[in-house]
């Protein structure tokens, strides 16, 4: 789950980062009058709360100069969406003159098994950016997850982007700070960037914190419904979550279900293989309900970008004959499919499936690439 | 012979009465697995498929002190402590089939086991079989068939139709080894990879990749470095999937350009591989690659 670059600066505060003076605005309210309760004056930069990334070049961050300004911006950011989605608050935020910026974040590194520390002196680009333009200048340092950042490894990454005296000291604390973060919430990503460097101050103007859906129940101050202002879900993908299913939205116009993550993903490129564009990923995963099948393919009926359905299921802990009763409920509730629906079923209980389907005039294949073959013809 | 696991490993169940673990605790013994004991906190003394129940790892190896593999089923949030607990007895194999395990804790199990040297395999994986010999899983027994094939695969249905689509054509498996979807997992590729090299039944080598992190690039690597020297094909699973979306399983997501099916297709193709369109053009890859 992304929080909100305020959400990740609350956090950071409670690790002993000073973050610069800022106030929340929702829509509705008075910027002016909030600012002047806080004790801030422009000028201020005005940043729209949405979680997409590349906010600042899709115009969701301006600088306000004057109080005309603020009133004018706080306007003109709520109504504007950022690929997309208009932000539901504003974070108003101290200007911070500075002439360096720093790219400071971490992951974790999948093949070696550990926490990677990422930084650069280049700093305000992104992190792709940077990879591409000056790949040299990325410094990753690994941490052991049972030791945690030692002090001089800390100070090791400060060097090597080019701080030295004070700076360099008040980064490492500052990326203490920011790896404890990472490993206390569960972290996917922590980062800031940029991250100003003012005279040996470190201030970071911008935080992103990823927190691991999975270990949600241990922060369960943080659950909450942000679906729709995520940036993350389509509209369909919102509905489809509420429903339970496993859904992504994709561009074409041919409706996939399959029964595992892998499979899905191939029966997608199995159909685009055939000159089709999937619509969508949708997983019924394992050991699949006569009623999960029925609500699947009903929302695809559903979906308006799909003209036509494949369905291919391989059963293992899945039993086929429970995927065809899952069909047929849905073809009862609907009336009749307004799509076509072209499906394969194979492994336990094929045989018994197929004779189920083939009762509702339904074409069932063994064959994955007759299916497919069958599907485009359609 | 096979890898990691044959006729003769003496399997701990853990989590054996909860619904999963008891079901499939009966497949694994229909199959031929050496069950030797289940363990349930709090259920010791129970008996689950004539499989006795004990209430800890310790007490189960005391009793049969020849286990040397164990298979959780315990529920994400305690499946952590049950693989130190595996561990700790002295497992020298632990396969985690539970699915939505925070990623820190799954980065620290596994570095802990690694240390004391066992073998995880997981999480978030279907586990792994030796035709004809035991699975440690829950895959379907019936799709895969003896022979000299070696699979290693991060998905698990999509695994199962390969080795359908491979016995079928007469092209049996030396050992199928599902190491999961989630982005930290206890045996990457070449890990697995290291283990078939060494292993003379296994003739051919089939990679089930998807997109997402690196372990592709990784193995195309060790291929071209010599380190890998047998016949390999492989699939990559999400070709037409954009980037910054998760499909499914955690660990298939493109993130920060990396992972992509591009450039997985392109290490392992300058590393010698072929690499099927399809997973039904397996077999016949397979076939060209062992005449040479």
């Amino acid at each position: 789950m992304k929080l909100f670059e305020y959400e990740a600066k609350e956090i950071l505060k409670k690790y002993g980062v000073k973050v610069p003076k800022s106030v929340l605005v929702k829509k509705g309210e008075d910027p002016i009058e909030k600012m002047k309760q806080a004790g801030l004056e422009p000028p201020v930069v005005v940043k729209s709360q949405v979680l997409v990334a590349g906010r600042g070049k899709a115009g969701g961050i301006k600088m306000a100069k004057t109080w005309d300004d603020v009133k004018r911006l706080v306007d003109e950011l709520f109504d504007k969406p950022i690929k997309g989605i208009k932000p539901r608050l504003l974070l108003i935020e101290e200007a911070i003159p500075h002439e360096v910026e720093l790219y400071v974040g971490m992951v974790i590194d999948r093949s070696e098994r550990k926490p990677v520390i990422l930084a650069s002196k280049y700093g305000g680009m992104d992190i792709e950016e940077i990879a591409r333009e000056k790949p040299e200048s990325i410094i990753r340092v690994h941490v052991d997850p049972f030791i945690g950042l030692k002090g001089y490894q800390a100070r090791l990454v400060g060097k090597k982007i080019g701080l030295t005296g004070k700076a360099l000291s008040n980064f490492a604390k500052f990326l203490t700070a920011l790896y404890n973060m990472f490993m206390e919430y569960d972290g996917e990503l922590a980062e800031s960037n940029p991250l100003a460097l003012v005279g040996d101050e470190v201030i970071p103007l911008d935080a992103r914190l990823i927190v691991d859906d999975n270990a949600l129940y241990r922060h369960p101050e943080l659950a909450k419904e942000i679906l729709e202002e995520s940036g993350e879900y389509t509209e369909w993908e919102i509905k489809a979550r509420k429903k339970g299913l496993a859904f992504v939205e994709l561009d074409g116009d041919i409706g996939i279900i399959g029964n595992g993550a892998g499979l899905t993903m191939t029966t997608m490129d199995l159909v685009y293989e055939f000159g089709g564009k999937p619509a969508n990923f949708l997983d019924i995963g394992g050991g699949a309900s006569a009623e999960l099948v029925k609500t699947a393919v009903s929302f695809l009926v559903e979906f308006p970008k799909t003209k036509k359905i494949f369905m291919n299921i391989f059963g293992g802990i899945t039993r086929c004959d429970e995927v065809a009763k899952g069909i047929v409920k849905a073809l009862e509730e609907l009336g009749k499919l307004e799509k076509p629906l072209v499906v394969r079923l194979a492994g336990t209980n094929e045989e018994e499936g197929r004779e189920i389907l083939e009762k509702h005039g339904i074409e069932a294949f063994v064959d994955p690439i007759e299916a497919v073959k069958r599907l485009m013809e359609l | 012979m096979a890898i990691l696991l044959d006729e003769k490993t003496k399997v701990i169940v853990q989590g054996i009465t909860g619904r999963e673990g008891s079901f499939h605790t009966k497949l694994m013994l229909d199959y031929g697995t050496k069950i030797v004991a289940g363990v349930t906190p709090g259920k010791g003394g129970q008996e689950v498929h004539g499989v006795p129940v004990y209430d800890t790892v310790e007490e189960a190896v005391k009793e049969h002190p020849d286990a040397t593999a164990s298979i959780i089923f315990v529920p994400a949030r305690f499946a952590a402590d049950a693989v130190y607990e595996a561990v700790d007895a002295g497992m020298k194999l632990v396969v985690v089939i539970t699915e939505h395990i925070p990623v820190h804790e799954a980065l620290k199990f596994i570095n802990y086991a690694k240390q004391k040297g066992t073998t995880v395999i997981g999480p978030n994986c279907p586990g792994l079989i030796s035709p004809g010999k035991a699975k440690l899983g829950i895959m379907p027994g019936h799709v895969f068939k003896e022979g000299p094939i070696g699979i290693i695969s991060r998905s698990g249905t999509l695994t199962y139709e390969i080795g359908y689509a491979l016995s079928k054509q007469g092209m049996g498996q030396s050992t199928v080894i599902g190491i999961g979807g989630d982005p930290v997992i206890g045996t990457s590729f070449t890990e697995a990879m290291e283990l078939f090299e060494k292993d003379p039944e296994t003739e051919a080598l089939v990679l089930v990749g998807e997109i997402g992190g690196d372990m592709e690039e990784r193995a195309a690597q060790m291929i071209k470095e010599g380190r890998f020297t047998k016949p390999v094909v492989a699939f990559i699973a999400g070709r037409t999937a954009p980037p910054g979306k998760r499909m499914g399983h955690a660990g298939a997501i493109i993130m920060m350009g990396t992972g992509t099916y591009q450039g997985k297709v392109k290490a392992l193709e300058e590393a010698g591989v072929k690499v099927a369109k399809t997973p039904f053009e397996i077999p016949e890859l397979l076939r060209q690659a062992l005449k040479k």
